[in-house]
């Protein structure tokens, strides 16, 4: 008999563990959780790349997309990504409902629990829907937007979308401009993004800043807020341009489109101030002409089709650990 | 822990040599030899396959990775997801003799997903399995085509095979229970 050092065992003993029951923002992962996310996002991908790019893992499971609002992108990205996992996918739409008959969020969650939902992606104009949802339902909820609050599978679709491009986002400097006050997208991307070691800076008119997300950075100011666009964009990595909501006129919010277009609109002259190569995002649907120009939203340096193509990996990723994962 | 040595470096050098000329001889040259390694300890076996062919025959075989991880028969059984990494399969295995390689040998589940996973990327003309150990307890009809080492465990046993390439040197130990449980 001989001594035998302690190795890493070849099988899953010490495997990363998954331990959120729902995912409703990305301000409760931790970088070990945001690192198993983008790991399986990369299988989930090369899948994705086959010619049959379909597996039967999830063969069984039931998924659940209920949506308050609409959505193309989103609800269809979920969809694709359930399937391709082969689980079995029920889409129901408010309107399509008993919402319509008046039934309540929680009636309308138990009632979807009972019929053997596993996994509920959910989308809601009211900020902080989901959470309730979750709180009454065994089934895992997704947040697939609520109101101005959060996004927290854009954000990780964004962060994997960069990871691919940039490697690690230690000390990368990520702008996103716009309505950032109204953002959902914004607001979950500032959580991933500095939970993956990234800075960011929020820029948009003064109006459409939320102060309070300064704080988010930390000591060390990883948040900078600015009203100055050609000033956030030097030395930037990723520059992330947000819908702007043409009804924010009306709210004086904004001025009018056409002073917007001038101090915010990511095009070619403004993008020229930004790292050599940086990338150009947009989480969709985007207003052409607007906050982007069609030469910055089609460049060289867009990678928003690519976005939307990792939105099913991503989310294939998501289901993927949130199905096979013992929460509770 | 405590173990038995079983192999040693240059004893695994050596097996793998002779797995490399078995493979070859089997398929009556390299024509359509394509080598797949199951991640994780699979694959560098493979690479060294892949390597010690071009050596012997001078002949570049394609060499690929497998994860056989959303294919396992027990993904809702487990309570936590399998780690996944992206499978690589550079070459067409349509009408291609794939070989399969594996470290160790047990109940043949894992090859089971394996089979399942490879055909997802193309109907190989045939299907061939290496192992660099084989240790029994077979709990499906699964068997190998080239085998390195036979070690008769008991069950409760652990064969634990290390490699340069992953662990820092090339082993294969028997942990008994005691020393599994330390």
């Amino acid at each position: 008999m001989i001594d035998v050092q302690e190795r890493p065992a070849p099988g899953p003993a010490e495997a990363p563990a998954w331990r959120h029951k729902d995912l409703l923002d990305t301000d409760v992962l931790s970088r070990a959780d945001i690192d198993l996310v983008m790991e399986t996002a990369d299988a989930m991908l090369e899948v994705r790349s086959r010619p049959v790019a379909k597996v039967a893992t999830l063969r069984g499971a039931t998924v659940v997309t209920l949506f308050y609002e609409q959505s193309t992108r989103t609800r269809a990205s979920f969809e694709v990504a359930a399937k391709a996992m082969g689980a079995d996918v029920v889409n129901l739409t408010a309107s399509g409902s008993s919402v319509v008959k008046g039934e309540s969020l929680v009636d309308t969650v138990r009632t979807l629990e009972a019929i053997g939902a596993d996994l509920l992606v959910m989308r809601h104009d009211r900020s902080g829907a989901p959470y309730l949802a979750a709180k009454n339902t065994k089934a895992g909820v997704i947040n697939g937007g609520d109101g101005t609050h959060a996004h927290p599978t854009q954000a990780l679709l964004d962060l994997f979308t960069m990871r691919r491009h940039l490697g690690a986002l230690d000390g990368k400097k990520v702008v996103i401009v716009g309505d950032v006050l109204h953002s959902r997208v914004a607001r979950s991307n500032v959580w991933s993004l500095l939970a993956a070691g990234a800075n960011v800076t929020l820029c948009g008119p003064a109006t459409l800043l939320p102060r309070t997300l300064a704080s988010a950075g930390g000591e060390e100011g990883r948040v900078a807020l600015t009203a100055d666009l050609d000033r956030a964009l030097v030395d930037a990595d990723v520059v992330m341009a947000l819908r702007i909501q043409k009804e924010r006129q009306a709210t004086g919010l904004i001025p009018s489109l056409r002073e917007y277009i001038n101090g915010y609109q990511v095009n070619a002259t403004r993008l020229a101030r930004a790292k050599p190569g940086a990338l150009v995002m947009h989480p969709g649907p985007m207003n052409e002409g607007i906050e982007i120009s069609p030469e910055a939203a089609h460049g060289l340096a867009s990678v928003i089709e690519e976005q939307v193509a990792n939105g099913v990996a991503v989310r294939m990723a998501v289901l993927y650990l949130m199905a096979t994962a013992r929460t509770k | 822990m405590t173990g038995e040595l079983l192999l040693g470096p240059d004893e695994i050098a050596r097996t793998m040599r002779r797995l490399a000329h078995e493979i070859v001889e089997n398929n009556h040259g390299t024509d359509g030899l394509v080598i797949v390694g199951l991640l994780t300890r699979g694959h560098p076996l493979a690479l060294r396959l892949g390597r010690l062919i071009r050596e012997f025959e001078g002949v570049e075989v394609p060499v690929g990775s497998l994860d056989i991880g959303l294919y396992r028969d027990d993904v809702s059984r487990r309570g936590q997801p399998t780690p996944l990494r992206p499978s690589s399969i550079p070459a067409d295995i349509d009408g291609a003799t794939v070989v399969l390689v594996d470290d160790v040998l047990f109940t043949g589940r894992s090859i089971r997903a394996a089979l399942d996973a490879l055909l997802d990327f193309g109907r190989p003309a045939r299907v061939r399995l290496a192992t660099l150990i084989d240790r029994g307890h077979r709990e499906l009809p699964i068997r190998p085509d080239f085998v390195g080492k036979n070690i008769p465990t008991a069950l409760v046993q652990e064969v634990q095979v290390t490699l340069k390439e992953t662990d820092g040197e090339d082993a294969v130990y028997v942990l008994n229970a005691e020393a599994a449980n330390d």
